[in-house]
């Protein structure tokens, strides 16, 4: 595990996970974006992989890939513009969120090699559930990296112990069936889900999928140690997108994305 | 030479696996859990029998083509009729199986995806029979393409929902086949076309389509005093018809040949030649050889055929290429085109486009082959969908004539 992911799990919670889409609506305003995330709270950053096939992603993260891919975004790419990121001051830990085809035709070694470069701290692999990922997840833990699980409603008593007792980071509670997205109901039963989450993890867990607003989170309060909002902060990107890549209206554009995320973010984190 | 495989993840060899959302891991167990009661189910069994004997009309008939033989001057050809199925294609072996199964597992939605629609029609048919209801999804593009099909999975009660995203097509329709099985899988049962997807999907799916290769092992017994054929082949687009066929004689001493659609030719890039040009991959939570970019990005495949259109292909076949068990060979459209023509006016059996393409190799394999010799080509599909096609490209050959 890196320092920034253990300065991370020390945090006070609760903890606020944004996800943005590399390359969109730029490679530069991704930086940017990152900056204005951390800014205004973000206790870490998943960086999402655009893919032509995302089987687990609604349509507003869908939209967003296509323009990512467009912009001539890849995993590579991705990993590289971390770099243009701390160099600007991003402190926070920073996961790669891919899709399992884009790091098997990069190479698994290939991938460890950049992730160290360009200080990487997390990966997750949305289409890899448990039992196809054991091999990654030991790698990823000789490589210092934090492997993320991920844990739906719709996981066993058993399979969720198993996942707790081996997640590093922090674990991805999904709060309901399907593709992310934002919704305005939840999977039945998710307190009970939380629980079980939390009596067998001893990492933080978040909860993820379909969030937008702090009033949803507020429900959550208590039950886990923070928040993961995706589609939500994309689907801003997405409206800010023609005046992210104006030079002349960018800085008026990531004023009024910091705007929109000082309403969401659960609580700003102090910096010490 | 018995091989026992998938294994317990679902694995042949290295290809195959559970690639998806942790939220459908429980369904895909469940899914295993009911398969594997149903397929040691006496009853089931029974059910599944009298259905396919009773309503699709199984057995379907081992043709002997006589005058396609002769014309070639080669080996025995012989024609198993899966194009006498009802809804004329194999794919509603899978579509009553599969429709049963889910039955059995107290589902009352199905949902599928098709590409040109066959497979649409098929569950869609299979809804109908069984009680359920059924939605399909399909790639916009597609509709537009086959405005036919789509009116008749209307007619048979389904709802038919479009698919805008990515370029709108099979692999996109199968894409959000899943994720709206993600976000219904309590109370919905994915009804896959093809030996494709997360195990145990090719699984199932092979296990259904296994009765082609059973019945035709069986016939050409019969018809040979106990022999084998020395040859059997069958396109291969995700695989089932193939799978199916194969499943019958891999375990003998009988050649195998798959045949994938080269489109306009392999270095045009515009083919679906997954295993001729493709490396390894995942697509629909499966490790198999795939169409893509350098980088990993997933490709549109081509081909005349509709069905043969899919950048990946069944796990199974990735392994009996990667295992040398089955010869892949390629086709253009072109050349199914003429094998089509040929069987036609030989035989008086219009066969679908994706099976052309086993009708072109086949003829090619017979050329090769002694007179004593013998081969079975799996008639997968008839051709009533593809007249549309014909009739257009017909016209199109008259203009450049002229």
């Amino acid at each position: 595990m890196t320092n920034r992911m253990k300065e991370f799990q020390n945090l006070k919670t609760p903890l606020f996970v944004p996800f943005i889409t590399a390359g969109d609506p730029s490679l530069e305003a991704t930086v940017d974006l990152a900056l204005a995330l951390q800014n205004e709270g973000a206790s870490a950053l998943e960086l999402g992989i655009p893919y032509s096939d995302p089987l687990a992603d609604g349509p507003v993260i869908q939209r967003a890939s296509l323009r990512a891919l467009k912009n001539g975004m890849s995993l590579e790419k991705a990993i590289k513009l971390v770099s243009d990121m701390r160099e600007k001051g991003l402190t926070i830990p920073v996961i790669i969120f891919t899709y399992y085809n884009l790091l098997l035709q990069l190479g698994e070694q290939k991938f460890f090699e950049l992730a160290a470069q360009h200080d990487i701290d997390g990966l997750l692999v949305p289409d890899m559930p448990f039992e196809e990922s054991k091999e990654l997840h030991e790698a990823c833990l000789q490589h210092d990296l934090s492997f993320i699980s991920l844990a739906a409603p719709t996981t066993s008593r058993e399979r969720l112990k198993e996942i707790g007792r081996t997640a590093q980071g922090f674990l991805y509670c999904i709060s309901s069936l399907g593709v992310t997205g934002t919704r305005t109901s939840f999977a039945n039963d998710l307190d009970r889900f939380l629980e079980n989450a939390k009596a067998s993890s001893h990492v933080p867990v978040l909860v993820g999928f379909g969030l937008s607003s702090r009033e949803q989170m507020q429900q959550f309060e208590g039950k886990c140690d923070g928040f993961i909002m995706g589609s939500a902060i994309v689907k801003k990107i997405e409206e800010l997108g023609p005046e992210l890549v104006n030079e002349e209206t960018k800085d008026k554009a990531i004023a009024a994305f910091s705007d929109f995320l000082s309403k969401v973010v659960p609580v700003k984190k102090v910096y010490s | 030479m018995k091989t026992v495989y998938p294994d317990s993840k679902g694995r042949y060899g290295q290809f195959g696996g559970k690639f998806v959302p942790e939220t459908i891991m429980f369904a895909l167990e469940d899914l295993e859990r009911g398969f594997l009661e149903a397929i040691n189910d006496e009853d089931f069994k029974k059910d599944l029998e009298h259905e396919l004997t009773h309503y699709s009309g199984r057995p379907t008939p081992l043709t002997y083509a006589g005058k396609l033989t002769e014309r070639l001057g080669g080996a025995g050809i012989y024609l198993k009729r899966e194009d006498l199925n009802h809804t004329g294609a194999h794919k509603i072996n899978n579509a009553i199986g599969q429709a049963l199964l889910a039955k059995r597992m107290g589902k009352k939605k199905i949902i599928a995806e098709t590409g040109a629609g066959q497979h649409g029609v098929a569950a869609a048919t299979a809804a109908a029979r069984y009680g359920l209801e059924c939605k399909v999804y399909m790639g916009e593009e597609d509709i537009r393409r086959q405005e036919l099909n789509v009116f008749r999975m209307k007619l048979l009660g389904a709802e038919v929902i479009p698919v805008t995203s990515g370029t709108r097509t099979l692999k996109d329709a199968t894409n959000e086949a899943i994720r709206q099985w993600v976000s219904a899988v309590e109370d919905t049962f994915y009804l896959i076309g093809s030996a494709v997807g997360p195990h145990p999907y090719p699984k199932i799916v092979k296990e259904f389509q296994s009765v082609i290769g059973f019945e035709a092992k069986a016939q050409y017994k019969e018809m040979h005093g106990g022999k084998l054929p020395d040859k059997v082949v069958a396109c291969v687009g995700g695989g089932s018809n193939a799978i199916g066929i194969f499943a019958g004689f891999v375990n003998e001493d009988v050649k195998l040949v798959g045949v994938e659609a080269g489109g306009k030719g392999i270095l045009t890039g515009l083919h679906a030649a997954t295993m001729a040009n493709g490396r390894e991959g995942v697509i629909h939570g499966s490790l198999t050889y795939l169409l893509q970019s350098e980088e990993g990005q997933i490709q549109e495949p081509y081909s005349i055929s509709a069905g043969l259109d899919y950048p990946g292909v069944g796990p199974e076949h990735a392994y009996l290429k990667f295992t040398k068990r089955v010869d892949y060979q390629c086709i253009t459209d072109e050349e199914a085109l003429e094998a089509l023509n040929i069987l036609c006016l030989e035989e008086g059996i219009l066969c679908a486009l994706e099976s052309a393409h086993a009708v072109a190799q086949a003829i090619k394999e017979a050329k090769a082959m002694s007179p004593d010799e013998n081969l079975i080509i799996c008639l997968s599909g008839r051709g009533d969908k593809d007249v549309h096609t014909l009739f257009e490209q017909q016209k199109e050959e008259d203009s450049h004539d002229q």
